[in-house]
């Protein structure tokens, strides 16, 4: 059935069919966080490289936890504290991991197309975790997987992404994906962080937080991702926060009681998210977390069938 | 991968809707007897009909002992020894929403063959818990083990030639209650 890639690199070249079948494995998985045993000998004897040359705690840790939990041999490197440091080229570190034979490489780097350059260099699977402002697919598909669980369903929902929409790779992937899945994407946030031409993703866009927000079913805020701007973008915190931040009083009165407000982390509290609304009842961002260990077991066990390249 | 499975044709008829409900009829009581009664059993059927035949086992326990039996699921897909020669797993979930500590846990399945699967079930069932004792259900019996794997229930024996393979079409999978013996169309 539904997957036959070697790799998992972006939510724009997978159909409606193969997302649902990384949603639908990830969601048979989840109850293995909740066993008092959390391991399953599916992975035994293969090895996964977390390859992180950006910072991150919750797609590390995540797909850590995962690989551990399928009975993989998990090894992390970062960029700090490894010979990336000394110089050595992103393709000679990588190659010289391949040559120690992993069977899955998760790689999160600062470019976007390093993922995908990695899949067509080396001969095992590779993860994208993120690729600067390009993709993050895991992060859609436990997005996804966090909707399906609170909507019941995607075909007709509405969802709002707003904040930092140039810089986001979470928002890409989101839109990419929720797309196929027959869902309607507004984007929000000023000006200049919206991409030009952003309406040939087939989304609609908004310059005004409280049009955005009214009658959607998910408000996804981003995080102003300070680090990858190189300044003038927006005037300061304060007013960002003062025009674009969600607020409890901002939600109430322009959203839809049922709405559900998530977050990819980490949360700049104070600047777009209030944290009464980061920490209120509408807010599935812990949950998010939850089903990001789900997803990446899916991910790692659906590319691991791949293996089977020898005949079987 | 493998190359695609020859198409089979049906052989003979093993079991018709009859002979089917008698057989688990008959296991029903087998499993009353050998346990003195219902109170701490609990059935675990593997995907799919496996499950299935669990739930109508406990529906005739609790005609005969009106005892209501709880019934899991189990899907082996990540304990299988064979995982990476399968191409991309199908995984349908595991959902056994009682405690199997101390239960007699008896494992359903449709057909034991080499038994590789029922190796992995009780690996699997061990993992979620200790239970007090675990008894095997099948429906056919085909022979050719690979494994020092015994049932304890056997709906009916099966002598069967390797190249043949055993159906077990159920009502609410396949529309109808029968067990077929088929075999390679080009035979």
């Amino acid at each position: 059935m539904g997957w036959s890639r070697k790799d998992l690199l972006t939510m724009r070249e997978l159909d409606a069919a193969e997302i649902l079948t990384l949603v639908d494995t990830a969601a048979s998985l989840q109850e293995i966080a909740g066993r008092d045993i959390k391991k399953v000998p599916a992975l035994r004897g293969k090895t996964v490289v977390n390859l992180f040359y950006e910072n991150s705690t919750r797609t590390r840790t995540s797909f850590e936890i995962a690989g551990k939990w399928l009975s993989a041999d998990v090894i992390n490197f970062s960029a700090s504290g490894s010979s990336a440091s000394k110089g050595e080229s992103f393709i000679d570190t990588a190659k010289n991991i391949a040559a120690m034979s992993p069977d899955v490489v998760v790689v999160r780097h600062s470019s976007a197309g390093a993922a995908e350059v990695l899949a067509r260099t080396l001969p095992c699977s590779i993860v994208n975790a993120g690729d600067g402002a390009h993709e993050h697919p895991t992060q859609a598909l436990l997005d996804l997987l966090t909707i399906r669980e609170h909507k019941g369903h995607f075909e007709g929902l509405n969802v709002a992404i707003v904040g930092d929409i140039s810089h986001s790779r979470v928002a890409r992937s989101n839109i990419h994906a929720m797309r196929k899945l027959g869902m309607t994407v507004t984007v929000a946030g000023p000006p200049t962080l919206i991409p030009p031409f952003v309406q040939e993703l087939g989304v609609k866009v908004s310059y005004r937080l409280e049009d955005a927000i009214r009658d959607v079913d998910v408000i996804m805020m981003l995080r102003l991702q300070q680090e990858r701007m190189t300044g003038g973008l927006i005037p300061s915190l304060r007013e960002y926060s003062r025009y674009w931040g969600l607020t409890l009083d901002r939600l109430r009165a322009h959203a839809r009681p049922d709405v559900l407000i998530m977050h990819p982390g980490p949360v700049n509290r104070g600047v777009e998210l209030s944290p009464e609304v980061a920490d209120g009842p509408y807010s599935v961002i812990l949950d998010q977390v939850a089903k990001g260990v789900a997803v990446r077991m899916g991910v790692l066990v659906l590319l691991s069938g791949h293996k089977g390249g020898v005949p079987a | 991968m493998s190359s695609r499975p020859p198409r089979l044709r049906e052989k003979a008829q093993v079991l018709d809707d009859v002979a089917l409900d008698r057989a688990l009829t008959r296991i029903a009581h087998e499993i009353l007897e050998k346990n003195g009664g219902a109170k701490e059993l609990a059935f675990v059927g593997l995907r799919t009909r496996g499950v299935t035949l669990a739930q109508r086992l406990a529906a005739k326990i609790t005609a005969i002992d009106g005892t209501s039996v709880p019934v899991g699921t189990l899907d082996i897909t990540l304990y299988r020894d064979d995982l990476d020669m399968r191409g991309a797993p199908v995984i349908r979930g595991t959902d056994i929403p009682f405690s199997i500590k101390n239960k007699t846990v008896v494992l359903v399945d449709d057909v034991l063959y080499t038994g590789r699967t029922i190796r992995a079930a009780l690996d699997a069932l061990i993992d979620l818990g200790r239970p007090g004792m675990i008894q095997l259900a099948i429906l056919v019996d085909r022979g050719h083990r690979e494994l020092p794997i015994r049932p304890d229930f056997i709906g009916k024996n099966l002598p069967t030639s390797k190249r043949e393979s055993v159906a077990v079409r159920l009502r609410e999978h396949d529309g109808e209650d029968r067990v077929v013996i088929e075999e390679p169309e080009e035979a």
